[in-house]
């Protein structure tokens, strides 16, 4: 199922995604709405552009799959899929919430449209290399995507997963990092610095495209497709992003990366959003 | 007498995965740099483009057979005990146990029966660590015939399973055409009145043995083989306690949170009932010839007669 949107419709689709994450999280009281607002628009482009999968068939299987190794970014993945009409959007009020199926991190067996449970560190990327590795051993066609955190690359099994990916030439895996710079405790070089990233996985065996704007759909058009005409490695895009993008008063915030917003805050962020969506929609 | 047939399990290990490998063709194994040891070099020469070496990194390998898994494929994920079931235990349980997920980890060199690389190696606690998490089929097995056996009733179940494999060659004891394996249902191997004998893996043998000489004493054992750890057979156990009063429990794995235990949570419950564990008694093994590690562990039918004799 092909959408193809211009650059403004995806536009108002990721400020869609980001109402959805703000309300999501200030409905639960809790979650992570940084990480969540950082990637929107990667979430947006792969579920409207460029994956091959199908909301009405979540399970189908030559489906592109994706994996959010930074699982506690569920908020944005949830809003994207339901905006790509895996379930309600109304449903994003109970993320959190007792008893609800949209749980604090993907949950793979109760969500339609998550392929992997994740949310420990580390541990998703490794799932999408076994993904990969598996369209490989029976020549499937399917690509398989993961998202990562800056902060999550302080993790060994990142690398030790790189290494079997780099190794393998899983061209079919496209492994992002997020790097809005930020983690709990402050700034990633600060905390335990992983810079340079890009020369990592280069140094792993990996297609490097880095500097990507994440918050740009023509350079992030231009990575993936470059990471498509990749053979013979797989490919590492590496987004440059604003944690809390979209929100004036999260942007570059750490102190936003795991707090929700009180119905003051609430207020001001969704006036944010709707400014936006009005700009967008002059256009 | 005849000479009893020893092999070890992790050959039958290797063995069944080539049998199995011939059956389910999206079976794949996957080992971190052990193929030699864990006996997936068998399966390996046989299937050499399904068998998958991840190298010297046991998390990432777990975490690889959830994402084999997830897109229909039947991994069996392969290390030592210590590795599988102690360094992966959290991907075995977020990446693995969380989404049950299709993985079969074949864990082999269980227990101090590892032998001379020492305490490092020699796993007592990863039935402990398994049994925690929600969903694990448990299983160890006692001899050859059985972990064949235990190898396809894994795959023909539909989830994780944790298998547990040792290096020691041990005797044969199943070898019997009627011999049938049931997952999560132990096997009465002798009959007795007086005490019962609750045994899994390489003790087994070692508890028959030891019921022999303990009839010569005219005590009367029943011997009950339990290699389904988790789901536990609580029918037969609290059966046994029923009818013998007196229960003991012989394990090559640490006295807590092993099968010890899961007797103990399974009697105190519905049976009360004094239970003696016998296992590794809270401590670090060392290094040492297999035989003679089991015999100062008291893991030997020598040790287990005379703790049973003493209860």
């Amino acid at each position: 199922m092909e959408v193809n949107m211009n650059k403004t419709e995806l536009q108002k689709t990721a400020n869609e995604v980001r109402k959805g994450i703000v309300t999501a999280v200030h409905s639960a009281k809790a979650g992570h709405p940084g990480g969540s607002l950082s990637a929107a628009d990667i979430f947006t482009y792969l579920y409207f552009e460029e994956m091959n999968i199908d909301p009405k068939d979540p399970k189908k299987a030559d489906r592109d799959r994706f994996v959010l190794s930074k699982g506690h970014t569920a908020p944005g993945l949830y809003s994207a899929l339901a905006q790509r009409g895996y379930f309600p959007v109304e449903d994003l009020k109970t993320l959190r919430h007792l008893g609800s199926y949209l749980q604090g991190h993907p949950d793979m067996k109760h969500i339609p449209g998550v392929d992997m449970s994740s949310g420990s560190l580390g541990q998703g990327i490794s799932a999408a290399v076994g993904m990969a590795l598996s369209a490989k051993l029976s020549n499937e066609s399917y690509r398989v995507y993961t998202l990562l955190g800056d902060g999550e690359i302080q993790e060994g099994q990142v690398w030790e997963a790189s290494m079997f990916a780099g190794h393998r030439k899983l061209d079919n895996l496209v492994v992002m990092v997020d790097n809005n710079g930020l983690q709990i405790d402050g700034k990633i070089d600060d905390v335990c610095s992983p810079y340079p990233i890009g020369d990592k996985f280069k140094a792993f065996n990996f297609h490097v495209i880095e500097n990507v704007d994440a918050h740009d759909f023509d350079a992030i058009k231009a990575a993936f497709d470059e990471a498509r005409q990749t053979k013979g490695q797989p490919t590492a895009i590496i987004f440059k992003s604003t944690k809390g993008k979209g929100v004036s008063f999260m942007e570059n915030q750490a102190g936003w990366h795991g707090k929700a917003p009180n119905d003051e805050e609430y207020a001001t962020a969704m006036a944010d959003l709707e400014k936006v969506g009005e700009a967008l929609c002059q256009k | 007498m005849s000479e009893v047939k020893k092999i070890a399990t992790r050959e039958s290990y290797g063995n069944a995965l080539v049998e199995m490998g011939a059956k389910y063709e999206n079976l794949v194994v996957l080992d971190a740099d052990l193929a030699a040891a864990t006996k997936t070099g068998i399966f390996k020469k046989a299937y050499p483009e399904r068998h998958i070496d991840c190298g010297i990194a046991e998390c990432n390998m777990v975490g690889i057979a959830a994402g084999l898994a997830a897109t229909g494929k039947i991994p069996f994920v392969s290390s030592f005990a210590m590795f599988a079931a102690g360094r992966a235990f959290e991907q075995v349980r977020n990446s693995v146990g969380y989404p049950k997920l299709n993985v079969k980890i074949g864990a082999t060199h269980a227990g101090i029966s590892v032998g001379e690389d020492g305490a490092t190696h020699q796993c007592n606690e990863d039935i402990a660590l398994m049994r925690t998490i929600p969903g694990m089929v448990v299983i160890n097995p006692a001899d050859d015939v059985e972990a064949k056996a235990a190898v396809q009733a894994a795959i023909e179940h539909d989830g994780p399973v944790y298998l547990r494999f040792g290096r020691l060659a041990t005797p044969v004891i199943n070898d019997r055409p009627d011999y049938k394996f049931e997952l999560g249902k132990g096997v009465v191997l002798r009959e007795g009145k007086d005490v019962t004998i609750i045994a899994t893996g390489l003790c087994v043998a070692q508890s028959l043995e030891a019921a022999e000489m303990l009839a010569k004493d005219g005590i009367d054992a029943k011997v009950i083989n339990i290699h389904t750890i988790k789901p536990l057979d609580e029918e037969l156990v609290i059966a046994a306690a029923k009818e013998t009063g007196k229960v003991v429990t012989v394990e090559e794995h640490s006295v807590i949170g092993g099968l010890g235990s899961a007797v103990c949570d399974c009697l105190s419950e519905n049976l009360p009932t004094k239970v003696l564990k016998i296992g590794i008694n809270d401590t670090f093994g060392e290094s040492g010839p297999a035989v003679a590690l089991i015999h100062k562990y008291g893991l030997d039918a020598e040790g287990i007669y005379a703790k049973v004799k003493a209860f």
